[in-house]
């Protein structure tokens, strides 16, 4: 099993992706440079966060239009996985591989904190080592990180369970204060149609280990792994 | 022939502008009263095409590939000359 995790000029979380991926969940994982392309063929590809570009134009907006993004499509439409986190979730949405944008907060500075969040759908490739209504609590770091989508994107995609997580209060309740960015429905996870894709603004990688104070994100790679596993 | 075009991409009608509002804020604490604030971007190209309609179709392609993102933003294209 071989993940790759995609560098762009800018990207600063790849190295903590790649560490947790190989270190702590014992997979490998291969930086890849974005000039390089995907020259082989990987089980899943994670987008990591930072500031691909210095987040010109919109955040995500040029990585998106880089050529190693048709790479990564064409991966995406064999059905296999694809993980962005932050600026990577900012990338699949400015891609189209998953819908709406995630656009400037709705107070405009940049948030760094823990949040809560509640698994929406725990049966997707990258939340079924969570169950459905966990409440976990792991950072998020952006300015851009506001979810917005037209009112029949954001109903197709509550009919078609592809909301992975929401903001929460610690009892696993969404409401408008706990609500960082001003994301719509306090939407902070969507999946693809195929459901192959999960564009996330939190970072699991940033609690992994007990030592970074939570393990809440962890299961986010596990169940990648899983996933990939069980297909063999 | 060389063409300039001007675009200006724009948030849609009643989308959320987190700046706008801040940079208004700012100009009241100036001590000015403004009824509303809006931002938009200019993009001033030079570009390369046969005629003026087509420099326009290359600057709305460019809009809609690129510059604008149709999920929030609307567009303006114009063609000096």
């Amino acid at each position: 099993m071989r993940f790759a995790v995609i560098q762009f000029g800018g990207s600063n979380c790849d190295r903590d992706v790649q560490y947790v991926l190989s270190e702590v969940c014992g997979v490998d994982a291969d930086l890849v440079w974005y000039k390089e392309r995907l020259s082989r063929s990987y089980d899943a590809v994670v987008l990591p966060g930072g500031f691909s570009y210095g987040d010109y134009l919109r955040a995500g907006a040029i990585a998106a239009r880089t050529p190693i993004m048709a790479d990564v499509i064409r991966h995406a439409m064999n059905g296999k996985l694809v993980l962005g986190i932050c600026n990577g979730a900012q990338i699949l949405a400015e891609s189209g591989l998953v819908p709406g944008v995630f656009t400037i907060n709705a107070y405009p500075k940049f948030i760094c904190k823990p949040v809560h969040l509640r698994v929406e759908n725990a049966a997707s490739p990258f939340t079924s080592a969570y169950r459905n209504g966990d409440v976990i609590r792991i950072p998020i770091a952006h300015a851009e990180g506001r979810y917005a989508a037209p009112a029949e994107t954001l109903a197709s995609l509550n009919a078609s369970n592809r909301i992975a997580f929401r903001f929460c209060d610690e009892k696993g309740t969404v409401t408008v204060a706990c609500n960082p960015n001003g994301a719509a429905e306090n939407i902070t996870g969507v999946l693809s149609e195929m459901g192959n894709v999960l564009a996330m603004m939190p970072h699991p990688e940033r609690a992994s280990e007990n030592i970074l104070g939570s393990v809440d994100g962890k299961p986010v790679f596990d169940s990648m792994i899983g996933f990939i596993e069980r297909k063999g | 022939m060389k063409y300039d075009v001007t675009i200006k991409i724009a948030l849609k009608e009643g989308m959320l502008d987190p700046e706008a509002s801040a940079i208004q804020n700012a100009i009241t604490n100036l001590g000015y009263t403004t009824e509303s604030l809006r931002t938009a971007r200019l993009f001033l190209i030079r570009l390369d095409a046969p005629d003026r309609e087509a420099a326009r179709a290359m600057a709305q392609k460019i809009c809609e590939r690129l510059l604008a993102n149709p999920v929030i933003h609307r567009y303006e294209v114009e063609v000096a000359g």
